[in-house]
Formats: structure tokens, C-alpha cells, sequence
């Protein structure tokens, strides 16, 4: 390990935790030996000192248990009313946690950190809520007595003989930035007892007899002084790293913990927490799960999944390593992580043939020869998990393994019934195989007990029915003994090996399972080509696999490119299955936790476990994207490790693909983006071209004239107004363009049509643009044949108008602009030709988008961009079609428009008056 | 009598263009396209290009190169853009300054005339300026404002040299960082924003509204001798 110890620079972990300190509010703890010792009383204390130094101090919750003298010391501090929460019909006042954090005052006072909630509250514990209370920038005082300490929790009951329930994480004492230590001597606390000085509950008057038992204070008291004592040197560690001195460290240890499946379990982890803490040392809780994990009780399991919560409860590290070899696994690990010590329990005494139970413990005590082990007392007491992973898990299992000892009794019964048959042709050693078969037979099928018992029955009844003489237990024949010896011991190594090899395969099988699981979701969300089917093949594959419903929740609109964080948008149900739309208040609530908190919330967690889903965040490398909700039919016991692995995994998988696809459609709305910002540039630059130009001959025609009206002569003045003239009616005929191309994106422009004559439309239209011209021919071919339309005479003018003038435009001056029509397969066509460059093919489409011009920027003739678009709107508003087509033998250009002649449901034109 | 070029593709800018130079007593040559109005810049060898950037055949700002490659008649730009990446990039290759159309003429013959004052005044005593109450002798690395020598560090001289040489002009952040910091500091433009502001100091008599080094927004600097506008 690199001993960055040494450098004269501060660790840099030290310094983050010194500035994550900053941020939060700061936890003062008043540490006492037991009930009594006036912890509250110097809580309030405090608290009234710094009120006098005008610090905002509000009173959260403090039990004064009708003492005089700790109640005159509520006077003057604002307490915030407590709220009611109704259980099983009884009334609770807890604290009220959104009100403090509402009322965001600068210090509160929360008495009794180790208090549990009532069921129903946000958090299960009071300390959980005082967490989220300093989270919020706000400093906490509370008291603590020493039994309530997490690991401490055994050594108390050893003491005084009284389980604490309520416990709280050593996490807590240690990261409160400061502890005070309220001391009484045992006797004067005694005393005080006997003057009815100290609060104690009617139910527990007995056994308070013990714990205030001078013997008993005075060990507890020695806790708590060695609790403090221990705080405050870590405290000075961590200030002499974070301020670089120089110092003998203590070298840094990491400790291992190996977790099994014995009742010890718990007090073991808490063993190795004490020696980690002594030590401070990082420590590893890790579990071997071998072929056996299987088919061990439900029981066992969960003590296995509790121990290794407990284990991270209390700070360590937890892992689950496959593997047979269990010594041999535990030290390629440590010698893998850099343990430097090992601790086990001790193994139970083997029942049956201890050779083949050889211990771990005593493997690894021969084997470990770089490691210190060391092996802790295996009470077999019932220990109990602790009490906060909620409700224990109802004994089923049992039904599974009656099965197997009935079928046990099935199977040798029937074996008797075959053997009988069969002793009628055959002689009786070979009998003895049929039973033999038989324990092969349930062995396999139902594992390692039932076929013992399945041996011991055939033994017996082999003896009864088949041996001399018949129908007794007895056995004459020494041969026979043999037989019945070799039989059962046969019959037990079968078995053993038997059901090993059936549990084999039943892990392999798991094993297997779960790989196929998990394949199988890689591959269907990997399919799933936008949001909504990957959020379908997550609900539904988690549904199935859990067996239960399932629902993904993401925020609301998630805005792109923009990292939301826990603060953004509201919580939705974006999918569920079966279909959900709706959460109750609770599920709601453990919904937002999840999120904001990035940590598993609702039942079966430690954070509002009365919500009936289970939630867990979705998130990546880059954040949260969302929390996966998850409810199991009919069981009402935490995921099986197993499972909460698996949907742990699910859910890594899914945020991945969520995220896959809020980055597709990030990148697909920056896409957009950037064509809206590319059309918006082009309408600016068009815009401000074709608006200014015109007005820069206008300004700089009328500043000449004012300029210099004396010396320009009649016909520079002539000229000049000229120019304002010509300039202000092209400005206005952009103005024009543009409000109609307004109109028409608005769909407000309709045309009005009449009957029409195209010849009076064109004529006009030719008339309106002379001035264009200039000495420019325009001809004009008209088809005789060509009915009455119905048209929006005004419009089609503007249209021809537009064609003409953008012919004479793209075109050079002197060139001819022809306009023509014709009647062709029931459609009147008119072109608009000129003899300009014409235009590239690929551009012919697009010349009729709005602003698009043939040469992009501003460097062509002055053309509004605006011209053919708005030609084809107003085509297009008759039915028509227009079209950009190269002209005869391929020079200039011809503008195309078809309109159709007569519907069928419009009325009949009127004949055209065929005279001249 | 100064000769103007006018490049610009729009007749009715050409023309009140040349009805105005006329007037004030500049003789005018027209060009319509961009080559015709670099191939004038050659043959009329004129005093004075007016130079549009929107022109039909090639862009303006390769108009500014070309004329460049054989001549340092002052240009101005008329443009319609209002971007200062246009300016700067005209400015850059070489375009002494620039009008935004639409423009009044008097506008115009401001900048006309302090181009061709610079020409003139530069030509004349390039090393020596006085206005109002300042005096400045680069030769004798001189600053003198109302009878107090202001000091100047080596840095700030070169940066006011630069300014005194080409009086007048525009010059951009790009073109005097390269010019006193060198390329390397082409794109520093806090170096300059700093040393600027202590010339102001030193030579503005109220350095919170500077009349001598005026700022041009977007673009750069300008040091301005002659009229207010």
C-alpha cells in the first residue's frame, strides 16, 4: 500500500471530509452512561448559552420526563409542535421533521438519537431523521446513552442483561462533530435513582434493579469514557492529517471478517467492528457461497443476508464470493485486498463425521501464514439479527423439506413392495440393490436428510422383511450383519454424494438461470429502439423475474443537456407491469427519496419501510435517471440476497439504457437545434439584406440631397429623388411579400376564387412590372384554347408578378423573358422562361424554400428569398403544382405551374365568347 | 483631386454615391463586379476604394486581398452585415474602415476624409502627433499632457506607436496584440484591455471617457485625431 502518509501535504481525504463538514450542520452528541446522568439537562443548557449568543434555536423534540428542573429549562425556547401520527388507534407524538426543515432555524434540539419512529414515519429511526435535518445546513444537539451504541449492543446484554433494541450505527457517534461526555459516579446516580430523580419506565422496573446495579454503571461508564476517549482521538488524527503533521500513524490495517452460516454470526461482526475501530482500520465483511448455499435452510440464508447488512451497517465493506474451497477462497482474497487480519468464529463441533465438516476456521489457521487470525467464541445463543432490518422471515421451507422425508417413506415403502416381488425369483444379497437404488433415488431428489432417513428405513426394513428371521429386527446370520452394516454405510456415502451432486447442479442451475436472466435483458433492451420499449423491457423482464410488479418513474420533461440533478423535474410513472398509474402517498414518498437521495427506499429498506414498494435508483456514471419500483406478491420478508443482487444488476442495466436513450434524443433535439438556428441565421441575414439595402440608397439619396443641395445640378437632384422613389417601392414590395408569406405560413391566406381569364391576369401582371423591365421584352404566348379558371385573380397576378421579376433578375439584361401558356391533359400550364445561368439541378426543389437562394450570403442580386415560396403557397392554395425546370435546349430557366381547369363538383365554367 | 472607387453592385448606391463625390470635388470610377473593381484598383491606381462586401461575383473580403497584393490605398467597406465578425475579418485582411449601411452620406464623408488625413498626416511626420494639450514624440519616447511628461513603460510606448502610426485608423484586438505581444498572443485580449486603459490613464484628460483612444465595440481601437462624430 502506498504510505501517501508520509508526504507533508494533507491526505487529500482528510480535507474532503473536513469540507463536506462544512456544508452539513454540525452534530453535537451529549454522551452518557445510562438514564439519569443529565444529559438533556445540559442539552438545554447549551442551548439556552447559545441563544444568548443569538444563534436561531428551536426546540425539536425533548422528553422532560416531568423533571422540574429540566422543564424550567424549556422556558424561553421556541419548541415546534410535535405531529401526530395515529397507530393502531392509539395516538404518538414524534417529531416533526418537515417542520424543522421549513422553519430552517440555526440549531435544534432532538433529544434521544437512539429513539425508533412509529411505524409509519418517514424514517424508521430518529437518527435517520436527524441526518437528513443536518443535510439540510442545519446544526443538531442530541443525547446518547452508551448501550444504545451498535457495536457495544452485545457487551451491553452481557452486562446488564438487557437487550437494547434501540441501536444506533457507530457512523452516527463517530462522524458527530462533537460529543460531550455528561459523567456521574455510579453512586451519586444510584442516589438519584432512589430520589426518584431518574425516569424509568413502569415495564422495565425490574430489570432496572441489575442495570443500576453499581457493578453495571460502572462498566457502562467505562464504555462511554472509552467511547469518548477513542472519538476524540480519531478527531485528532484526522486533524493532524488534514493539517500535515508529521506523526506515527497508526499503520494502516485492514481487517477481514468471514461470514458464515452459524448463529454467532452477528456477534462476530460486531467483534470485528470494535477491533477495526480500535484500530482504525478499513474492514471486509465477506461470504463464501458454496454448491451447499443451495440447499441450506431459509433460516440460514437470511442470517447470512442480515449479518452482511449488519456488516455494512456498521461501515464495512461487503462481499459475496462464489467458490468451493472456502479457506482457500477467504485467502486469495485477502491476500488479493491486503488484509492484514482475518477473523472467524469458531466452528461448531461436528454431529456427524467431522472429517468431512473439516472446519474453515482450522484451515484457515493452518493455511493463513502471512495473516494474524483470529477466532472468536461461537456461542450458540440465539442471537438475534438486529432489530432494524424489520420483520423476520415466517418459517417456510419446512413444507419443502417434510416432502422430501414423506417421499423418503414412499420410496422405501415401494422398494419393499418390488424387493418382495422380486425375492420370489431371485436370491436375497442382491435385494439389497433395489434399496440401494432407492437411496440413490431420493438422495438426488431431495438432498442430504431425507435420504438418510430414507437409509435408515431401508436398513430396517430389509432386516424385518428379508432377513432370518423374517419379520423380526433381529438378525441371526452374521452374514446377514455384514449385509445390513455394508448396506447402511453404503448407503450414507451414496447419499452424501448423492445429494451433493444434486445440490450441484441445483446451484449450476440457479447460476445458469441467472446468467440467462440477465442475458436476456442485455439483449432486449439492447433492441429496444426508443424510450418507451426500453422502459417496457425493463418493467416487464423485472416483473417476471421477481415474480411481483414492477414500475419505472423517471422525471418529468428531462430538459437536454441540462443535468437535472435530484432537484429536477417531478417524479412520473413512465411504465409498469402489470400497467400502474397511480402511487399512494406513501410509495410517493419513498418514490422522491429514492430519487433525491440516491439510495433504496420503501419496504424492506430502512427508509419509509410501511411503502408498499420497494424503490431503488436508477443511475450511471453521470447521475440518476430515474428509480425502479419493485412490489412482491404475497411476501412480506426483504429480497433474498440473491434476488436483490439480481434486480440490482437489472437496474444498473436499465439506467444504462435509459440513458443510452436520453442521450439519442439529446443529441437528436441539438440536431434540431441546430437547423432552427441555421434557418433563423439565414432569415436574419436575408432579413437585414433585403430591408437594408433599399433603405441605404433611400438614407444616402435623401443625406446627399440635404448634403449638397446647392451644388447638384436639375438632373442630379432629378436622379436622386428618382432613387428614393424606385428604392421605397421595392421596400414595400418586399413588406408585401412578407406579410403575405405570413399569411400563408399562418394558413390564414385563402384564395377567393372567381371565374377568371388567365390573359387578364398575366396582362396585369406583365403591366406591374414594367417599370422592372427596363427596356427588357417580355413575350407573351397565349393558348386560344385556354377555358375560364377559377382563380384568386388578385393572387395569380402576385404569382406571375414574382416570376417575371425573378426572370429578370437571373437573367442578363437585354435577354428576352417569355411567358407562356397552354391547355395540356385537362391542366392549364403557364411558364415563365428567362435565358440566365438557369439552376442546378439538385437545387430546383429547393429554390422554392423559403429564404434559399441559389447562392447563399448576401453576394447576388437583390432578391427578397421570399419570391417563389410564395409562389408555390399560392399555387398550391388553388391545387395547383409548380415547378423550377431548365429551359428549351437546356439554357435559363422556366417556372412551371399547373392548375387544374374545372372540377368535377364546381359548377361548369361559363363558355369563353369565342369573338375577338 | 483625389480619385474614389466605388465597387458596389446596387446602381442606385452607385449612383447617389457618385453624385455626392462629385460633388464635394472627389472624381468617381464605378465598378459593378469584384473583379472589375480589382482590375480598376490596378489600372486607375485611385486614392480611395469604397468597397461593398456583398458583391455578385466575389465576396468582398477577397476583393480587400487582392487589392492588398499590390497596393495600400485606403479602404472603405460598406456593408449590410451588422456582425462584427465581418468587420473584424475586413478589417484583418487589410481594410483601413468600414460603414454599416445604411449610412447618411455625411457619415461617409467623415470617414473618407480622416482616411485620407491619415495618409496625408502619417506620410508627413509619422512619429509626432499633437492635440488639444497632448503632445506625443515617439522619437524622443515622449508623452507630454498640459505641461506634465507622463511616463510610459516599454510596453505601453509600443502600444501607443502602434496607434500613432496608423492614426485614425481602426485597428483590431487581433492586429495589436500580434503587433506588441506577438502571434503567440493573438487571441489575449485582457493583455490589452489593460494597457489600453493605463494609456487612457496617462493621455485622456478623463480617462472615464476617452475622446483620443476610443473603443470600437466588438472590434478594437482607433486612435482619433481629427473631428468629433
Amino acid at each position: 500500500m502506498p504510505d501517501t502518509d508520509r508526504d507533508d501535504r494533507p491526505s487529500p481525504e482528510a480535507l474532503l471530509a473536513e469540507a463536506n463538514r462544512e456544508r452539513r450542520g454540525r452534530l453535537k452528541i451529549f454522551l452518557g452512561a445510562a438514564p439519569g446522568v443529565g444529559k438533556t439537562f445540559a442539552m438545554l443548557e447549551a442551548a439556552h448559552d447559545q441563544r444568548r449568543e443569538k444563534t436561531d434555536v428551536v426546540v425539536g423534540i425533548v422528553e422532560t420526563h416531568g423533571r422540574r428542573d429540566t422543564e424550567a429549562l424549556l422556558d424561553g425556547l421556541e419548541a415546534l409542535p410535535r405531529r401526530q401520527v395515529d397507530y393502531r388507534g392509539r395516538q404518538f407524538a414524534e417529531m416533526d421533521v418537515d417542520a424543522i426543515l421549513r422553519r430552517r432555524p440555526g440549531l435544534v434540539l432532538v433529544d434521544e438519537l437512539a429513539h425508533t419512529n412509529i411505524p409509519g414515519s418517514r424514517h424508521v429511526k430518529r437518527f435517520q431523521d436527524v441526518e437528513e435535518i443536518l443535510e439540510a445546513g442545519i446544526d443538531v444537539l442530541s443525547t446518547l446513552n452508551i448501550q444504545h451504541l451498535e457495536s457495544l449492543n452485545d457487551v451491553v446484554e452481557r452486562i446488564t442483561g438487557i437487550r437494547v433494541r434501540e441501536t444506533v450505527p457507530d457512523s452516527v457517534l463517530q462522524d458527530a462533530d462533537e460529543i460531550e461526555l455528561i459523567d456521574l459516579p455510579p453512586r451519586t446516580l444510584i442516589k438519584r435513582l432512589r430520589e426518584g430523580k431518574v425516569y424509568v419506565p413502569d415495564q422495565a422496573m425490574l430489570a432496572m434493579e441489575r442495570f443500576f446495579s453499581p457493578g453495571t454503571l460502572t462498566a457502562l461508564r467505562e464504555m462511554a469514557l472509552r467511547a469518548a476517549a477513542e472519538r476524540v482521538d480519531a478527531q485528532m488524527v484526522t486533524y493532524m492529517r488534514a493539517h500535515a503533521i508529521q506523526g506515527p500513524w497508526p499503520t494502516r490495517e485492514r481487517i477481514l471478517v468471514c461470514i458464515g452460516d452459524g448463529k454467532a454470526v452477528f456477534r462476530l461482526v460486531r467483534t470485528a467492528r470494535r477491533a477495526a475501530e480500535r484500530r482504525q482500520a478499513p474492514w471486509i465483511a465477506v461470504h463464501v457461497e458454496t454448491h451447499r448455499h443451495a440447499t441450506l435452510p431459509e433460516e440460514a440464508k437470511t442470517r447470512i443476508s442480515d449479518a452482511l447488512r449488519l456488516a455494512e451497517q456498521l461501515g464495512a465493506e461487503t462481499h459475496v464470493i462464489p467458490g468451493d474451497k472456502v479457506a482457500a477462497e477467504l485467502l486469495a482474497f485477502a491476500r488479493e485486498r491486503n488484509i492484514s487480519q482475518i477473523i472467524a468464529g469458531r466452528a461448531r463441533p461436528g454431529r456427524w463425521l467431522p472429517s468431512l465438516h473439516a472446519s474453515v476456521t482450522a484451515e484457515l489457521l493452518a493455511r493463513a501464514d502471512s495473516f494474524d487470525v483470529t477466532v472468536v467464541s461461537g456461542e450458540d445463543d440465539a442471537e438475534p439479527a438486529p432489530a432494524s432490518l424489520g420483520v423476520r422471515p415466517r418459517g417456510f421451507g419446512w413444507v419443502g423439506k417434510w416432502t422430501g422425508y414423506a417421499m423418503a417413506a414412499v420410496a422405501t415403502g415401494a422398494a419393499t413392495g418390488l424387493s418382495y416381488g422380486l425375492s420370489l425369483f431371485m436370491e436375497l444379497p442382491n435385494i439389497s440393490l433395489v434399496y440401494l437404488m432407492t437411496v440413490l433415488l431420493v438422495a438426488i431428489r431431495y438432498g442430504l436428510g431425507p435420504s438418510i432417513a430414507a437409509s435408515i428405513a431401508c436398513a430396517l426394513t430389509y432386516n424385518f422383511f428379508f432377513t432370518e428371521p423374517l419379520f423380526t429386527l433381529d438378525i441371526s446370520d452374521t452374514q446377514n450383519i455384514l449385509t445390513v452394516a455394508f448396506f447402511l454405510l453404503t448407503a450414507f456415502i451414496a447419499s452424501n454424494l448423492a445429494a451433493r451432486v444434486g445440490s450441484q447442479v441445483e446451484a449450476t442451475r440457479l447460476s445458469a438461470r441467472r446468467t440467462a436472466n440477465l442475458y436476456g435483458f442485455s439483449r432486449k433492451i439492447a433492441a429496444a429502439a426508443n424510450q418507451d420499449d426500453v422502459l417496457w423491457a425493463v418493467v416487464h423482464h423485472v416483473a417476471a423475474t421477481i415474480h411481483g410488479r414492477s414500475l419505472v418513474l423517471l422525471p418529468e420533461a428531462p430538459v437536454p443537456g441540462l443535468d437535472m440533478g435530484p432537484d429536477g423535474g417531478q417524479l412520473m410513472i413512465r411504465a409498469g407491469y402489470p400497467p400502474e398509474d397511480r402511487l399512494d402517498d406513501k410509495a410517493r414518498a419513498a418514490a422522491e427519496w429514492a430519487w433525491s437521495h440516491a439510495e433504496p427506499a420503501g419496504r424492506g429498506s430502512t427508509t419509509l419501510p410501511t411503502s408498499p414498494w420497494l424503490f431503488l435508483p436508477l443511475q450511471t456514471g453521470r447521475g440518476p435517471v430515474g428509480v425502479l419500483g419493485v412490489q412482491i406478491e404475497g411476501r412480506d420478508r426483504p429480497l433474498s440476497p440473491e434476488d436483490s443482487r439480481l434486480l440490482g444488476t437489472l437496474a444498473d442495466q436499465a439506467a444504462v439504457a435509459i440513458e443510452r436513450t436520453n442521450l439519442v434524443s439529446d443529441i437528436e433535439n441539438a440536431r434540431l437545434a441546430t437547423e432552427t438556428e441555421r434557418l433563423r441565421s439565414a432569415l436574419l441575414s436575408s432579413l437585414s439584406h433585403d430591408l437594408r439595402t433599399p433603405l441605404a440608397s433611400i438614407l444616402g439619396a435623401a443625406s446627399s440631397l440635404i448634403s449638397y443641395e446647392g451644388s447638384l445640378n436639375a438632373a442630379d437632384r432629378l436622379d436622386l429623388t428618382q432613387t428614393i422613389q424606385d428604392e421605397a417601392e421595392r421596400l414595400n414590395r418586399f413588406v408585401q411579400n412578407l406579410l403575405d408569406m405570413t399569411r400563408l405560413g399562418s394558413g390564414k391566406l385563402k384564395p377567393r376564387t372567381d371565374w377568371v381569364d388567365l390573359r387578364d391576369v398575366i396582362g396585369s401582371a406583365v403591366e406591374r412590372a414594367a417599370k422592372l423591365l427596363r427596356r427588357r421584352q417580355v413575350r407573351v404566348e397565349i393558348d386560344p384554347a385556354l377555358p375560364l379558371l377559377r382563380l384568386d385573380a388578385m393572387l395569380m397576378e402576385q404569382v406571375i408578378f414574382n416570376l417575371i421579376d425573378n426572370a429578370c433578375k437571373y437573367s442578363p439584361a437585354g435577354t428576352p423573358v417569355t411567358v407562356w401558356t397552354a391547355l395540356r391533359h385537362g391542366h392549364a400550364v403557364v411558364e415563365v422562361c428567362d435565358q440566365g445561368p438557369g439552376i442546378p439541378a439538385e437545387d430546383r426543389e429547393r429554390v422554392f424554400d423559403m429564404f434559399y437562394r441559389v447562392e447563399e450570403g448576401d453576394s447576388r442580386a437583390a432578391g427578397t428569398g421570399l419570391g417563389l415560396a410564395i409562389c408555390r403557397g399560392i399555387v398550391e392554395a388553388h391545387g395547383g403544382r409548380i415547378a423550377a425546370q431548365p429551359g428549351l435546349n437546356g439554357a435559363g430557366t422556366c417556372i412551371v405551374i399547373r392548375l387544374p381547369v374545372a372540377d368535377a363538383d364546381q359548377p361548369e365554367a361559363p363558355p369563353i365568347e369565342t369573338v375577338e | 483631386m483625389l480619385k474614389i472607387l466605388v465597387i458596389d453592385d446596387e446602381p442606385q448606391i452607385r449612383k447617389f454615391l457618385r453624385i455626392s463625390l462629385t460633388a464635394t470635388g472627389y472624381k468617381v470610377v464605378e465598378a459593378e463586379t469584384g473583379a472589375q473593381g480589382a482590375d480598376a484598383a490596378k489600372a486607375e491606381s485611385p486614392d480611395l476604394v469604397i468597397l461593398d462586401l456583398g458583391l455578385p461575383d466575389i465576396d468582398g473580403q477577397e476583393v480587400i486581398t487582392l487589392i492588398r497584393e499590390h497596393s495600400q490605398v485606403p479602404i472603405i467597406v460598406l456593408s449590410v452585415r451588422a456582425d462584427e465578425t465581418d468587420k473584424v475579418e475586413a478589417l484583418d485582411r487589410g481594410a483601413d474602415d468600414y460603414v454599416v449601411k445604411p449610412f447618411g452620406i455625411g457619415e461617409l464623408m467623415a470617414r473618407v476624409r480622416a482616411a485620407s488625413r491619415q495618409r496625408s498626416a502619417a506620410a508627413s511626420d509619422p512619429d509626432r502627433l499633437r492635440i488639444g494639450g497632448l503632445t506625443i514624440d515617439l522619437t524622443r519616447r515622449l508623452a507630454v499632457r498640459d505641461g506634465v511628461e507622463q511616463r510610459l513603460s516599454p510596453k505601453e510606448h509600443a502600444l501607443l506607436s502602434l496607434f500613432v502610426h496608423n492614426r485614425d485608423k481602426i485597428l483590431t484586438h487581433a492586429q495589436i496584440l500580434r503587433e506588441v505581444w506577438g502571434p503567440a498572443h493573438a487571441h489575449d485580449t485582457a493583455y490589452l484591455r489593460v494597457y489600453v486603459n493605463q494609456l487612457r490613464q496617462k493621455l485622456e484628460s478623463d480617462s472615464g471617457r476617452p475622446v483620443l483612444i476610443v473603443t470600437e465595440p466588438g472590434v478594437g481601437y482607433r486612435l482619433r485625431t481629427g473631428e468629433e462624430r
